[in-house]
């Protein structure tokens, strides 16, 4: 079950909105297709990411992917316990598993995502 | 033996037991101090294993029943062509004339070894229609690098700094990796519905600024690339250079030469095609051909024969090549690897190479044959020495090719590469190569209908493999992240 209140990306990101920070992450599809999660390189806070371009990177034991950031911002948070054991991204996609929080900045991005439906319908094409 | 023996060779160890017995001493003994600064010495005596000859042989041989390796059993491992390493080949490149000479010998000393060196080129020359041949890389990802790097010579001499270098998204890992080392910007192009080159797509990218287009021919899905003729003339109407990746060189051995279809650079892993020892960390080679233009840019020393003063015909080594990119190895490259694949070629002759690629590439549709009416196979058609299925089917089941893979590991066979090349999803990429016979790919077909069938009934046997194997599913995550490799720490 995919959480109904988040935003989702083609790319397989999720996004929740609150306030004006967005947090971020991996659908569990995403880290079921990657297997066992081995690390995540993330960007420091502070650091400009732009909407469908790459903020870092995901290992897992078969491959290493680019994630791309759903939105514009700045990085406000990065979340410690997937850096330290990237393994809670395949435990708890939705919820510790979270991998930044920025504060975005062009709001009208947010038209641009997929709702819940819509990726559950994107799912169901794969 | 047991499959679970574990022991290390300092546990096997009792004080007193010797392997050898050595004659007495007739020099008069001289003790270390007398000879060696005190405070150099060593404060105890090192911790050796005391054993004796029989327990070493046991305990090597215990270890090496854990391992898999193609003189064991099936090793259908797609992309790396995993063939037998015909044992007259091993015996050859130990003769001790070629392990007991040293690389700074004066040339006249090793005038059999230079010939060889030569002769080989010649003969990689041939099979590969190309015009000039360095032996030094030590693999097939060196030979890569070593290409981009005389791609990037090349370009400068001619005042041209092209920065990109485009390859399909079926292209081997090592493709990007040695572009991005040699200083050019990776561009993927995605393959067409057939999954060969979209020649719309490498259209785009056709300019002034396109340094290269990297090829494996056939490529990663096992299938010939049948418009390799507009490729060449698209890639060199633009100035550029055409590459192949000859990772599945096999499979043309004697039948095609990618001189003639328009490539101007190929490597060869002499591990894949002419059956020289495999991965292990061990010294690969993996020469590189190359037509005339890029010649003058291939690293220095070259084998070359020439007549001595006397007229006589002799081997030397050409450091006279005021354009080469330089080194990329130590002397002559990993020479006994070279000598083996020379063994090999001259073997089996011209005729005898083409039999190789021809019996690869039965192999490799016979299995597809096969397989393909339980297994999905994403890319139809006509394969050469390997294809690519997926699991899909299985995957609607709950079972991933991931455990297909452990559960062929049940049967004494080693699995497949898989989730490679990326364009195909639960991918299982297979090659028997030409060393199979047929009752060894019928047992394979066996074992892959009996996989099938178990998916389907009992997935969970299937999730839960390996069981035959001296361990079980490793965590792979922590085996990546924290290795534990040392002995006593």
């Amino acid at each position: 079950m995919i959480p109904s209140d988040f935003k989702y990306t083609k790319e397989h990101e999720w996004v929740k909105i609150d306030g004006n920070i967005a947090s971020i992450g991996i659908t569990d599809y995403a880290a079921g297709e990657l297997g066992d999660i081995v690390f995540v390189e993330v960007p420091k806070v502070g650091t400009k990411v732009q909407q469908t371009k790459p903020f870092g990177t995901i290992e897992a034991v078969k491959a290493i992917s680019d994630l791309f950031s759903p939105l514009s911002g700045e990085v406000v948070e990065v979340n410690g316990e997937v850096a330290a054991e990237a393994a809670v991204i395949n435990k708890d996609p939705y919820g510790h598993g979270w991998i930044i929080k920025i504060k975005y900045s062009n709001a009208g991005e947010l038209d641009t995502l997929l709702s819940a439906a819509d990726y559950e319908a994107l799912l169901k094409k794969i | 033996m047991s499959l679970e023996y574990d022991k290390l060779i300092f546990d096997l160890s009792s004080p007193g037991t010797e392997g050898i017995s050595l004659p007495p001493l007739d020099v008069p003994n001289v003790k270390a101090d007398d000879l060696i600064p005190r405070d150099l010495l060593r404060k105890r005596e090192p911790d050796f294993p005391m054993v004796s000859e029989p327990e070493v042989m046991r305990h090597f041989v215990a270890l090496s029943l854990k391992n898999h390796h193609i003189d064991k059993g099936f090793y259908p491992l797609g992309s790396c062509t995993m063939k037998y390493n015909p044992k007259i080949n091993e015996k050859l490149a130990r003769l001790p004339a070629f392990t007991e000479a040293h690389p700074n010998f004066p040339e006249t000393l090793v005038q059999g070894t230079l010939q060889i060196l030569y002769e080989l080129s010649e003969m990689l020359k041939e099979i590969a229609g190309m015009d000039a041949v360095t032996l030094q890389p030590a693999a097939g990802a060196h030979g890569e690098f070593t290409a981009l790097l005389m791609i990037r010579a090349y370009h400068e001499h001619n005042k041209h700094t092209p920065t990109k270098v485009v390859l399909p998204d079926s292209a081997h890992g090592t493709n990007p990796a040695s572009v991005a080392m040699a200083g050019f910007e990776v561009i993927q192009i995605p393959s067409n519905s057939e999954g060969r080159v979209d020649l719309s797509k490498l259209a785009e990218h056709c300019n002034g600024d396109l340094a290269a287009f990297m090829l494996t021919n056939p490529n990663t899905l096992g299938l010939y690339e049948m418009e390799i003729k507009d490729i060449a003339k698209l890639v060199h109407n633009c100035g550029s250079v055409l590459y192949m990746d000859g990772a599945n060189l096999n499979a043309l051995l004697g039948i095609a030469r990618p001189g003639d279809l328009g490539f101007d650079i190929v490597h060869f892993n002499t591990h894949k095609t002419f059956s020289t020892p495999h991965g292990g960390g061990g010294p690969g080679a993996g020469a590189l051909g190359v037509k005339a233009f890029l010649e003058p840019f291939l690293p220095a020393p070259i084998v070359a024969k020439k007549p001595d003063k006397k007229g006589n015909m002799v081997y030397n080594l050409d450091y006279n090549r005021p354009l080469s990119i330089g080194p990329v190895h130590g002397f002559h490259g990993n020479t006994a690897n070279l000598i083996r694949a020379y063994c090999y070629i001259r073997h089996h002759g011209g005729p005898g190479l083409r039999e190789i690629a021809e019996a690869a590439i039965i192999n490799a549709n016979y299995l597809r044959s096969k397989l393909s009416r339980r297994y999905d196979l994403p890319f139809a058609g006509r394969s050469l020495h390997e294809f690519v299925l997926s699991g899909n089917r299985q995957k609607a089941l709950g079972v991933k090719t991931l455990d297909i893979a452990k559960r062929i590991l049940d049967f004494g066979i080693h699995a497949p590469t898989i989730y490679f090349p990326l364009i195909v999803p639960e991918a299982l990429m297979i090659e028997p190569t030409e060393s199979e016979s047929k009752v060894s790919l019928d047992n394979f077909v066996e074992v892959m209908l009996q996989i099938a069938d178990e998916a389907e009934k009992n997935p969970d046997l299937v999730k839960g493999a390996p069981y035959n194997t001296p361990v079980s599913r490793l965590d792979e995550a922590a085996a990546a992240r924290e290795p534990d490799v040392c002995y006593s720490c």
